[in-house]
């Protein structure tokens, strides 16, 4: 039985069909219609609706609630389990509107008003954040929103100034009584009989010997495409997303394990702390909403060429861990990807989680991605380079890229060519720039031509070339400000 | 005597008064999710779903259909061909083309050839999965050199003269010829297409949908269903967006769910999928012009020829108009001299390009803007002032290619001003000296005008009504021929008529657009919807006066013409008498308090056999300055900053104007950037989705973007001296397109004038920037 917190009320699911969006039980089962269907694949926003969930972030501290904004449209019903699930019609109180929307009127930032209710939630979520967002804050917060009216100056300024003097909301106020209520919806037997939620390994593993044509997921933005794109029918589904095993992140000294079923909104501030120089492939990783609910591993599973986390993890030699219930094993990130969507998984197995090593001091890394727009775009060209430079010569240049072949894929005849060579020589660009030029012959298709991928999979080359060498960093390589990235690197 | 009802009462706040920033009237009940579009209206528990089943072909005959499974689909209880139509099959807006269902002819990928009713929205889209057709496919035209080539036209072309083109072009010094590839245009309405159909009684029905034109609507459900329109009322109170894309196109889904509610009895929703929405709905038409620009040694233009050829898709629907006023603004705001305009209306085996924002306007008008860059590149000047010595003159050179004397032209003194509250000739200076040492980031600035016409070119569309009903407590409601798709009409129109009786907007109420309300109404668009229905409900508020004039007048022994409403007063001389009092003595007198208003535009004529005329009432005028980066290794870019000056004339609502001024720049920013429109060799839209196709993101719009409105009232009479604020914005983002090619120009020292047909994604300035440098290799 799912439960949950529906606005105020506490609800119970048990029965459903697996493959029921969000979106569609709020409209169709629900009446609450101020959620819209925009486009039903996670692309526009206005689907958009905020999960609360209870968090503690260590201990000595007190519970408290994180709100994230997520696509109804592309979510399945298990992911509301133990949270709040809110939508547009709870925000005010009686008539007096929350401060987002009163903000939102005021600065005229609607127009036609059907992408209105996904802004405010995802405004909303951003006001429940403890800090002050600025700009930047603001355009990341709501880069999964599509507004065709408004040109968005002032729904930015809206929620700059919403969130500038924050008062007390209806929501705070009760906060402890609602913590207190999620904490009290139980932990164990959420399945219903076509949606089954395991909640530990054990019980994961049944459920896929009981079920093997049934497919696994954790946030569902891949595989709900299937149910509202392909008009597929999934009769039994199994959500990872309660078994302890999947949803843990880890530090060792070595680097970092990465439950599989995390979402990426859940893993970014430690992945970046660590990985400062991915900054860009995780700001331009889709939008908030779609990384408040996919995960890194759904990410490694799908295998999709083009997948923008798969060439950070090749070129920091991620290990993937991987399990049946019986056995677990680990191989690394460059013998996952086989082939075009097919990857090393069997069927009876899931990935348990990710491993990034940490990278030496001596390493250079960047991740660049292009593409059409700099928000919620599939890349046209991806690639994160990791040279390690010792005393100025190349040790190695581990790569990965995207959008060049029908894998992510590692280009390994750099290090194997430019190994011992000084970095800082032009040669040493020239000879690295000839062998990406003839590595992939990629395909045309609507997000860019073959030619350009290779002009870009080189330029990108010269971009990391450019910025890791000392005398042309004076150089203005980016037009962006990629926000928190660092610019610290080691000595060469 | 028990009064009427009680008195509410008297609001001291004016809030009527019009050219003040009201908020958008629906503003509070879309914030919090209340604004009900026409998929959130209550269902009705007989409502069943239409699903739309279409060609998997570009062109071809249809051979045969088995629709036994989709029949036999769970849930479905109707599955309906062109065969089930019971009246007209062609539901062409103006010219005929457009069957309402494949008539066993294929005309474009993913034309609808029948339509399943079920019990669910998912069984009847799972149903129309299951047809077997097959088609015998013929060669199909997809491109405007194809159909050019085989004289494959929706329509005849037309052609505009103005002195001897060939004789002033051989005898100029400077001579340039240009082509241009210009993409078409996805509305991306975040509202899909959708109508709901309610049988009422015998064969009455009543259909909500989001429309600008439920008139239309009514007319071609009445036609298709083979009833007289009275029998027909359409109601739309709010769209989720429109921008064009539902003048004529939001019909034919009104026409299937009204004969499927029609042949059941039971009500009827159609609402299209974002994927099939994005491929059976026309877009802004794809165009590919010429020019050939003469100019004196100074960059004047003493001969111009512009051949414009728009891809209009496989029938007419609007594309006479959109290429007229291609060709209407071929100009912009610049003199062309002697000169020659063609233009051609091409056919190909694509969706029907439609209505779209600016209205074939800005394929015209970049062709403008992209001869004055080359100009100024030839001749090694500013192109700035290049566009300064073009425009049109006060006293001479002031006529347009179709023999309309422009006047009240604001432009010069509007650049003028903009120039210098932008502070551009010292950014260009630093924007130059950033270029010299800045290798691989390039940046660059420009500032374009704006003039656009105003009025329907079909002169029968310039007219109006209104419907005003004053209920006995003061209230009153509001009823005009305009459709609100969040541009603000309706809080524009209820601010006229609290202006007209000095009442508060809350005492006026703008009711959904019936067709039962108010007939025979013009599509909002053409950026007359407040022009128009602003003067009709103004008419409407004079008559309903005049009656409670002459009536308080009378009363006091005075004279009726100075009689005032202000402040929730009727007054007069030293008389004076609440409004809402005064209503009530009226009703007890027999006054009437409903009134209709009527308007038609003045002074506009067109003729179009010699190409001459005055298709506009008057111009709107605009000018913005952008300036960008551009990464060279990437090709990406980014806007930096926008300074705007816009005509609005006397603003009847600031806020609303600047709003449609920022949207409409940032759309035509989306049009000319990263907005790409892309078919297979097949004819199969590719850019499909909104995974595919890319709008303009909260990030792309400018960190620095100055609004400022133009002070001056319109010379013309228009409501309270206002002017149309639609359209004309979407053009301020040329200046987007200039100035990148601006910073890829930089590359070359300004010598060259890159090739950059619109959309200028990435990957196409990246092109642009490889022949800048190939350029320059080749010069050392």
């Amino acid at each position: 039985m799912i439960s949950f917190l529906l606005n105020n009320e506490i609800t119970h699911i048990d029965q459903t069909k697996a493959d029921l969006t969000l979106l569609e039980y709020l409209r169709d089962q629900q009446k609450l219609t101020g959620t819209k269907e925009g486009c039903a694949s996670g692309d526009c926003g206005a689907c958009t609706v905020v999960l609360a969930e209870v968090v503690n972030h260590g201990k000595n501290t007190n519970d408290s609630l994180e709100y994230r904004a997520i696509n109804s449209c592309v979510t399945f019903l298990s992911a509301l389990h133990g949270k709040q699930l809110i939508s547009v019609e709870h925000l005010s109180e009686q008539k007096k509107l929350h401060p987002v929307q009163q903000s939102l009127v005021e600065h005229h930032g609607s127009q036609c008003g059907f992408c209105t209710p996904g802004f405010i939630m995802s405004m909303f979520a951003l006001y429940q954040s403890p800090t002050q967002p600025d700009r930047e804050g603001v355009i990341q917060a709501l880069s999964g929103n599509l507004c065709r009216c408004t040109g968005y100056r002032p729904i930015i300024d809206a929620t700059l100034k919403a969130c500038e003097n924050k008062i007390v909301d209806k929501f705070q106020k009760v906060e402890p009584e609602t913590i207190n209520r999620l904490k009290d919806i139980t932990k164990q037997n959420i399945s219903t009989s076509n949606l089954i939620v395991p909640t530990s390994r054990e019980a994961l593993a049944s459920a896929r010997a009981t079920y093997p044509d049934a497919n696994v997921f954790a946030g569902s933005t891949d595989l709900a495409l299937q149910v509202t794109q392909q008009l597929k029918t999934y009769e039994k589904l199994i959500a990872l997303s309660a078994v302890p095993e999947l949803n843990e992140l880890t530090e060792n000294e070595h680097g970092l394990l990465i439950g599989a079923a995390l979402p990426l909104g859940k893993l970014e501030s430690k992945l970046l702390q660590h990985f400062p120089q991915l900054s860009e492939l995780l700001w331009r990783f889709a939008a908030t909403p779609i990384r408040n609910q996919a995960s890194l591993g759904g990410n490694v599973a799908n295998a999709s060429p083009i997948g923008d986390m798969p060439p950070a993890l090749l070129a920091l030699n991620a290990k993937i861990h991987i399990d049946d219930g019986a056995q677990k094993r680990i191989i690394p990130a460059s013998e996952f990807f086989l082939d075009y969507r097919k990857t090393a998984l069997k069927p009876s197995q899931w990935i348990e989680a990710i491993f990034i090593p940490f990278t030496a001091q001596n390493n250079y890394v960047r991740a660049y991605k292009v593409s059409k727009r700099y928000e919620d775009d599939i890349s046209a060209v991806c690639a994160v380079f990791n040279a390690e430079i010792i005393d100025g010569k190349v040790h190695s240049i581990n790569n990965g890229v995207g959008g060049v072949a029908a894998i992510p894929a590692s280009v390994t005849a750099l290090s194997e060519a430019l190994n011992g060579e000084l970095w800082s020589s032009k040669k040493t660009f020239e000879t690295g720039n000839e062998i990406l030029k003839q590595a992939f012959s990629p395909l045309d298709d609507v997000r860019a031509s073959k030619s350009y991928r290779i002009a870009m999979l080189c330029n990108l080359w010269k971009r990391f070339w450019l910025e890791t060498n000392q005398s042309t960093q004076k150089i203005e390589t980016r037009i962006v400000h990629i926000p928190s990235a660092t610019s610290e690197m080691p000595d060469a | 005597m028990r009064k009427l009802i009680e008195q509410p009462g008297i609001d001291t706040a004016m809030q009527g008064a019009a050219g003040k920033s009201h908020k958008h009237e629906s503003a509070a009940r879309q914030v919090s999710g209340q604004a009900r579009y026409v998929d959130d209206m209550p269902e009705a528990t007989n409502l069943h779903h239409v699903a739309i089943g279409v060609s998997p072909v570009t062109a071809g005959t249809i051979t045969s259909i088995d629709l036994s499974q989709v029949k036999s689909s769970a849930g479905v209880i109707d599955v309906i061909t062109v065969e089930d139509i019971p009246g007209h099959i062609d539901i062409g807006p103006v010219y005929p083309g457009d069957p309402l269902l494949a008539n066993s002819e294929i005309l474009y990928h993913s034309q609808p050839i029948f339509a399943v009713l079920a019990s669910s929205v998912t069984l009847a889209r799972q149903a129309a999965l299951k047809a077997k057709i097959a088609i015998a496919e013929s060669q199909a035209c997809l491109s405007v050199g194809q159909a050019k080539a085989q004289d494959n036209f929706v329509h005849p072309p037309h052609f505009m003269h103005s002195g001897d083109f060939e004789t002033s072009y051989q005898q100029s010094p400077i001579q340039i010829e240009g082509k241009m590839l210009i993409g078409g245009q996805e509305h991306m309405y975040l509202e899909g297409q959708v109508s709901m159909a309610i049988p009422e009684e015998e064969d009455r029905i009543l259909v909500y949908t989001s429309s600008q034109h439920p008139s239309e609507v009514q007319k071609l459900i009445a036609e298709v269903l083979d009833i007289k329109l009275h029998k027909v009322v359409v109601d739309m109170r709010r769209m989720g967006g429109g921008f064009g894309g539902k003048e004529t196109q939001a019909a034919q889904w009104a026409c299937i769910a009204a004969i499927l509610a029609s042949r059941n009895k039971v009500a009827v929703k159609l609402r299209l999928p974002r994927m099939l929405d994005m491929m059976v709905t026309g877009k802004r038409h794809p165009f590919e012009n010429r020019f050939k620009v003469a100019t004196d040694n100074q960059g004047l233009i003493q001969a111009t020829h512009v051949e414009i050829n728009g891809n209009c898709g496989h029938s007419p629907d609007l594309s006479n108009a959109i290429v007229d006023r291609a060709m209407f603004h071929a100009d912009n705001g610049y003199f062309l001299a002697d000169s020659y305009i063609e233009g051609h209306r091409c056919r190909t085996n694509q969706v029907s390009h439609t209505a779209y924002r600016g209205f074939g306007g800005p394929q015209g008008m970049i062709v403008a803007e992209a001869m004055m860059d080359a100009i100024a590149r030839k001749l090694g000047k500013d192109p700035l002032a290049v566009r300064k010595l073009n425009l049109y003159g006060k006293d001479n050179r002031n006529t347009t290619q179709y023999g309309m004397q422009v006047e009240h032209n604001l432009l010069a003194d509007l650049i003028d001003k903009l120039e210098a509250s932008c502070d551009y000739q010292l950014r260009r200076k630093q924007i130059t000296e950033f270029n010299k040492s800045s290798p691989l980031i390039k940046k660059g600035l420009s500032l374009t005008p704006v003039k656009f016409g105003i009025s329907f070119t079909a002169k029968h569309l310039n007219q109006a009504g209104a419907l005003l009903h004053i209920y006995t407590d003061g209230s009153m409601q509001i009823n005009h021929g305009g459709t609100e798709m969040g541009q603000g009409l309706h809080t524009k129109i209820g601010q006229i008529v609290a202006n007209e009786f000095g009442v508060p907007l809350s005492h006026v109420e703008v009711t959904s657009t019936r067709t039962d309300k108010v007939p025979n109404t013009s599509p909002t668009a053409a950026s007359s919807g407040t022009d128009l229905n602003g003067k009709a409900a103004q008419n409407a508020c004079l008559a309903i006066k005049h009656r409670l004039a002459d009536f308080y007048a009378e009363q006091v022994k005075g004279d009726p013409k100075q009689v005032v409403f202000t402040e929730q007063y009727v007054v007069l001389g030293d008389e004076q008498i609440a409004f809402a009092e005064l209503i009530q003595q009226a009703y007890m007198k027999r006054i009437s308090l409903s009134a209709t208003g009527f308007y038609k535009t003045p002074k506009i004529h067109y003729d179009r056999n010699t190409g001459k005329g005055r298709p506009f009432f008057y111009f709107a005028y605009g000018a913005s300055c952008s300036e960008v980066s551009v990464d060279t290794l990437t090709g990406e870019y980014k806007v930096d900053r926008v300074d705007i000056l816009h005509d609005v004339g006397k603003s009847l609502n600031p806020a609303i104007d600047i709003g449609q001024i920022e949207g409409g720049f940032i759309q035509g920013m989306g049009w000319l950037t990263s907005e790409e429109l892309l078919w297979d060799d097949t004819g199969k839209l590719t850019s499909n989705n909104p995974a595919t196709y890319k709008i303009p993101a909260i990030g792309d719009t400018p960190e620095i973007f100055n609004v400022d409105l133009y002070p001056r009232a319109n010379d013309e009479d228009s409501i309270y001296h206002s002017k149309a604020v639609g359209e004309p914005p979407f053009m301020l983002a040329n200046s987007v397109w200039c100035a990148l090619k601006d910073a890829i120009s930089s590359i070359t020292d300004y010598q060259i004038d890159p090739v950059l047909h619109p959309p200028a994604t990435p990957e196409k300035v990246y092109n642009a920037i490889e022949q800048a440098q190939t350029w320059v290799e080749k010069q050392a």
